[in-house]
């Protein structure tokens, strides 16, 4: 069983449970009977070595597993209540409240408007579409940079740029839960910076679940850390107890650097 | 093969070890300049057609102006009154291949739409090759199909059809491009990288808002390609014209009349007993050179769109 410390979820309904979850690539485990409580507005790190199951749990919990051939979850996951693979959840409607920002920048070959607007436009959105786009590109802090070109292709801005728009162009659909697979990995220093400053401002609205590999990143940044090993969680908790005083002698292993 | 020496220093090293080795040196040349001669002799054979086709289409506007040839509106080199105008000819090829785009470019981009995005692999690895068969039957066949088959249900449908008419063969033409459409197009579609689409589920896009909003349009360029080359493969098309739409010059826009194609004039005018050096025989090369010059042009906008096209996504 691991080891996991009272999660304080400040009076609040958790953002996200998972109850005994594991998931399945063919028949190899990747996942192996997880549960983890989320409190809401908070960041909770996921960490581990590479393979470990980390991003392959973050993906289960807004249902982009689905998109995996010969992927199988058992388990569940409980988001207000209602466990998300009930059979009549339609995952659309899943990841419209549980959005994702990906590992590789990935916006699409459109404007910075349109890229901004995409999530509402396909999602009904009727409103003010301007002041919608303004609002999220200044949520992730991109507004001051690109406020002069939205026409522009998405491809015109920096690396750090483009992972700050996908940003933007998740928070425009209003999620509740932004999950996060490595946001920064494909970032220089600075722009990394950036989006760990942002992270930071992001949790008063939202909760906030990422992966990373970079343990000063989970240190830096996040609430709870969760640290998985071959698939298994091995301990959580408030990230200032798994750092600095882990009971599990894996995670001192892991996070003193001499594995993984 | 010389004796190896060992880690450095250990024996004494002879530095002849490194010089050219004669025989190798001369294999080397030959098969390059082998590789070089058949690259060459496509090139050659190109170049060679063309000015073959130059030499007598500048025979044929020495005795017809180019204006007669793009204005008047018969068409009748072999006749004893004699008119050559080309629009009727130019008339009926793009009637057949804006009837075979009305069929094929739908269908085409829906199959590749579905291969690529709704298709499990194991569908898919089915469905390909049995639509690649469509390219693969001879095109006599597709002729006599459309003769046989298509052209009796057209004339129940509508009595005024002709026997021979542009209908039938637009309709066994398209289905004949619809593998090229729908393959080269599946080929763009398969190539938009799945981060864009993971990134529009993401958003809580259904899998058609994710092909129509994301995957086609970041692809577009690529599959208008595949439309131009479907289309001009449709103008160059022969044998199920010549069939089916009839040997008749003539400038309509009726698909149910009887047409002519220019592909289908070279054939009639080549089967026929045009003698050698005379007007009738370098309409042929007219022609032939007019055909040239419109697929040219179709396969030059499409290799430009198609180099826009990698540069349309990351």
């Amino acid at each position: 069983m691991p080891t996991i410390y009272d999660i304080d979820t400040g009076g609040k309904a958790p953002a996200l449970e998972a109850r005994d979850l594991s998931v399945f690539y063919g028949s190899k485990v990747a996942v192996k009977e997880i549960s983890l409580t989320i409190p809401a507005n908070r960041v909770v790190a996921l960490i581990g070595p590479s393979g470990c199951g980390k991003s392959t749990l973050l993906r289960c919990l807004n249902r982009m597993n689905d998109l995996v051939s010969g992927a199988r979850v058992e388990g569940e996951v409980a988001f207000r209540g209602k466990n998300l693979y009930d059979t009549d959840v339609d995952p659309v409607e899943v990841r419209r409240r549980i959005g994702m920002v990906f590992q590789k920048p990935n916006p699409f070959p459109k404007s910075i408007y349109e890229n901004t607007a995409f999530g509402p436009r396909i999602n009904g959105f009727r409103g003010d579409l301007d002041s919608l786009v303004e609002q999220s590109l200044r949520q992730a802090a991109l507004w001051d940079e690109v406020h002069d070109r939205l026409s522009d292709s998405a491809y015109a801005l920096s690396g750090g740029q483009q992972q700050r728009l996908c940003i933007a162009r998740t928070l425009a659909v209003k999620p509740e839960i932004v999950l996060m697979d490595e946001p920064a990995s494909a970032l220089d220093p600075i722009a990394t910076q950036r989006i760990e400053e942002l992270i930071y401002e992001l949790k008063k609205e939202y909760t906030i679940i990422i992966v990373t590999h970079n343990m000063q990143q989970a240190a830096r940044i996040s609430d709870y850390t969760a640290f998985l090993y071959m698939g298994e969680l091995i301990e959580y908790g408030p990230t200032e107890s798994i750092f600095t005083n882990p009971r599990e002698e894996r995670t001192e292993a892991y996070v003193t650097g001499r594995f993984g | 093969m010389s004796q190896p020496t060992g880690a450095a220093g250990s024996e004494v090293f002879d530095p002849a070890a490194l010089a050219h080795k004669r025989t190798r040196n001369l294999a080397e040349h030959v098969i390059g300049l082998l590789l070089f001669l058949c690259a060459a002799a496509s090139t050659l054979i190109t170049v060679g057609i063309v000015l073959v086709l130059l030499r007598e289409t500048i025979s044929f506007f020495s005795s017809v102006s180019l204006i007669d040839f793009l204005t008047d509106p018969q068409w009748t080199p072999l006749f004893q009154e004699k008119h050559f105008g080309i629009l009727p000819l130019a008339a009926g090829s793009f009637m057949v291949a804006a009837g075979a785009a009305v069929v094929a470019v739908p269908t085409g981009l829906l199959t590749a739409l579905f291969l690529s995005e709704y298709a499990s692999e194991r569908l898919r690895a089915f469905l390909k090759p049995t639509l690649e068969i469509l390219a693969g039957i001879p095109t006599v066949v597709y002729g006599y199909f459309a003769l046989t088959f298509v052209t009796p249900v057209l004339r129940a449908l509508f009595p005024s059809t002709e026997v021979y008419n542009a209908a039938a063969a637009s309709i066994v033409v398209g289905i004949m491009i619809i593998p090229t459409i729908s393959s080269l197009s599946e080929d763009a579609l398969r190539a938009v990288p799945s981060s864009l689409r993971e990134g529009a589920y993401g958003l809580g896009a259904t899998k058609l808002e994710v092909s129509t909003r994301v995957v086609l349009p970041a692809a577009l360029s690529g599959v208008i390609a595949a439309f131009i080359l479907g289309i001009s493969r449709a103008i160059g098309e022969t044998m199920a014209v010549t069939i089916a739409a009839g040997q008749m010059p003539n400038l309509t826009l009726n698909p149910l009349e009887s047409i002519e194609t220019m592909t289908a004039y070279i054939v009639q005018a080549s089967l026929g007993d045009t003698p050698h050096g005379s007007i009738g025989y370098q309409t042929l090369f007219a022609v032939g050179m007019t055909l040239f010059l419109i697929t040219l042009a179709m396969n030059i906008v499409s290799q430009l769109i198609l180099s826009r096209f990698r540069e349309a996504y990351q």
